[in-house]
């Protein structure tokens, strides 16, 4: 189950005069059970790229696979691919809309004309995978905090079994401690279920927590593609871009500049401590 | 009296089920006293419904309070006589840009504030023009809002707020929305009219990063102010700030994580600066 994309680009308002060229000649493969962090700043052309993956958009030109087919494809089924892949959008909880909590979640699995008791088993799973807890089930979705809101809202589309997750900004306007909740929610979705998740974030911090692979969008084209280690090292290409690493990233820079000797391979706060302290053990330790 | 200042502030939510039966009561301010002298940069933090955005709409009397009394530059903003004073000195700026930006031109937008004030066409264009260059974005006159980028917009909207000469200005997480890029632009422009021009900034946020310039830091917890102080004196206590859902600057918790491990630096580290400055004294040791 995995998503190919062949030289695919994207032009808004083609036969017009005012064309603009979204995707540049994009090659990709995200296999299954991924972690990945999509990163650009605004304008680069993240947003086209996610809404071509379940079908939102068609490529200009270039193809798209999903598990072998071809998606622009008459006799495919777009349907099943948007269930099969599926979107959060930013500010998710405005798409909240039903009475309960249980019944907001219920919503996508009853339109694909399943069981009522099938309907049920779904959203009570997709509520607990998205950590929302059992006493806020019965309650209206609109008495719940921003972060309870958000978590009830990606349940919704966990609800439909995506085998693909995309999650545009899920932290947006969250408090610090749910950002950090909602991010290790889906960290852990995705080790015990094995599903693909892409995190667009502007949050270098949290993409380099969390992630396996980073992709980076510059003018509509794909600047860099690897692990998020070797992608900030080009933290002075991704500046040029409006871009940045982690703070830590610059600090461990600065220290070496200035005569420190320590290991500039760094993008989370534990990989720094470690780093420093190697450092000054090796400087203190009595000969 | 400072600029403003808020004496045993409370705010009460009534809430109602659908047939508008009161089914209880929810107190979203509860007991605030704020005293912000004219020229600060105070930030306020807090996690989500913590009572920082309630607090936020009394300062320029979008709210009133149920209990206590705001007084804006002297003026107590229960009086309905003081409304228009009071919103003509403290401006708001909010989340979301679309919600804000109504001309159709960037120009015609800033220049709707003053316009209401019934100010002469020609003072009109003056403040536009100051105002746009105040936040960088004159080049853009003459662009449609719908064009322009997150971090842009908010500009434009703190442009619209700066043309109503305010001497204070509350932005409610102006950069919730925006890019890296836009998020510094914006705190730019917002610390600019603070050093230059001396307008008192009121900074509400999610971003611990954006506070460390501050005069004056405000943490609040269950419509209550539970910490106050200088940043140094706020961040130092990691393990506190942590349990009010929030967190320290990334240099910060390094400095913290460090010092837990044994080595000797200062508490309260806030910028990289410092942090590279105390380790390479500690390595020539």
């Amino acid at each position: 189950m995995s998503l190919i994309l062949d030289h695919v680009n994207h032009i808004y308002g083609e036969d017009t005069n005012l064309a603009v060229a979204a995707l540049r000649d994009i090659n990709l493969v995200i296999p299954d059970g991924q972690f990945i962090g999509l990163i650009g700043h605004t304008g680069s052309g993240k947003s086209t790229l996610v809404q071509h993956l379940n079908g939102l958009l068609q490529p200009t030109s270039g193809s798209i696979y999903f598990n072998g087919q071809d998606i622009s494809d008459k006799d495919f089924n777009k349907k099943e691919l948007r269930s099969k892949v599926g979107l959060v959008f930013q500010y998710p909880e405005h798409q909240l809309f039903e009475v309960t909590v249980f019944q907001d979640v219920c919503f996508g699995p009853k339109n694909l004309g399943l069981s009522q008791k099938d309907v049920e088993i779904r959203a009570y799973n997709a509520l607990k995978q998205a950590g929302v807890k059992e006493e806020q089930f019965y309650q209206s979705p609109f008495d719940l905090s921003g972060g309870q809101k958000r978590r009830v809202a990606i349940a919704g589309v966990l609800a439909m079994q995506p085998e693909v997750l995309i999650l545009d900004e899920p932290t947006a306007g969250l408090d610090p401690k749910g950002r950090d909740e909602i991010l290790g929610q889906i960290k852990k979705l995705q080790k015990e279920t094995g599903i693909t998740v892409i995190l667009v974030s502007h949050s270098m911090e949290d993409v380099a927590e969390y992630v396996d692979r980073i992709i980076v969008m510059n003018k509509g084209a794909v600047m860099f593609d690897d692990v998020p280690k070797e992608v900030f090292k080009h933290y002075e290409a991704l500046e040029e871009i409006g871009l940045a690493a982690p703070q830590v990233t610059y600090i461990v820079n600065r220290l070496k500049k200035e005569g420190v000797p320590v290991d500039t391979n760094v993008t989370t706060i534990a990989e720094a401590k470690d780093a420093i302290l190697k450092v000054f053990k090796e400087g203190f330790s009595p000969c | 009296m400072g600029i403003i200042k808020a004496v045993d502030l409370a705010f009460e939510y009534i809430r109602r089920d659908e047939e508008g039966n009161v089914e209880g009561i929810t107190r979203a301010v509860d007991g605030v006293n704020l005293d912000i002298q004219a020229g600060d940069f105070v930030a306020i933090l807090g996690h989500n419904g913590s009572g920082k955005s309630t607090l936020a709409k009394h300062l320029n009397a979008l709210l009133y309070p149920t209990e206590g009394t705001v007084f804006v530059d002297g003026k107590d903003v229960k009086q309905p006589e003081n409304i228009w004073d009071v919103r003509q000195t403290a401006g708001m700026v909010f989340q979301n840009p679309d919600n804000q930006i109504i001309g159709q031109v960037v120009e015609e937008d800033v220049g709707f504030g003053p316009e209401n004030l019934g100010v002469p066409t020609k003072e009109i264009w003056e403040r536009v023009e100051e105002s746009l260059k105040a936040v960088g974005m004159y080049q853009y006159r003459k662009h449609s809002p719908n064009k322009l980028s997150g971090g842009q917009k908010q500009r434009v909207s703190i442009a619209g707020v700066i043309a109503m000469h305010p001497k204070c200005i509350i932005l409610d997480e102006p950069t919730a929305m925006l890019d890296p890029n836009g998020r510094k632009d914006v705190i730019r422009a917002a610390r600019a009219l603070n050093q230059v021009e001396g307008i008192t900034i009121i900074l509400i946020t999610h971003y611990m990063e954006e506070v460390i310039y501050a005069d004056k830091v405000y943490v609040m917890d269950g419509g209550k102010v539970v910490m106050q102080g200088n940043p140094k004196t706020v961040f130092s206590q990691v393990e506190q700030l942590r349990e009010l859902r929030l967190d320290v600057p990334q240099v910060t918790e390094l400095a913290y994580e460090l010092k837990k491990s044994g080595l000797p630096l200062s508490d309260g580290i806030l910028t990289m600066d410092e942090l590279v400055k105390e380790l390479k004294l500690l390595k020539k040791k």
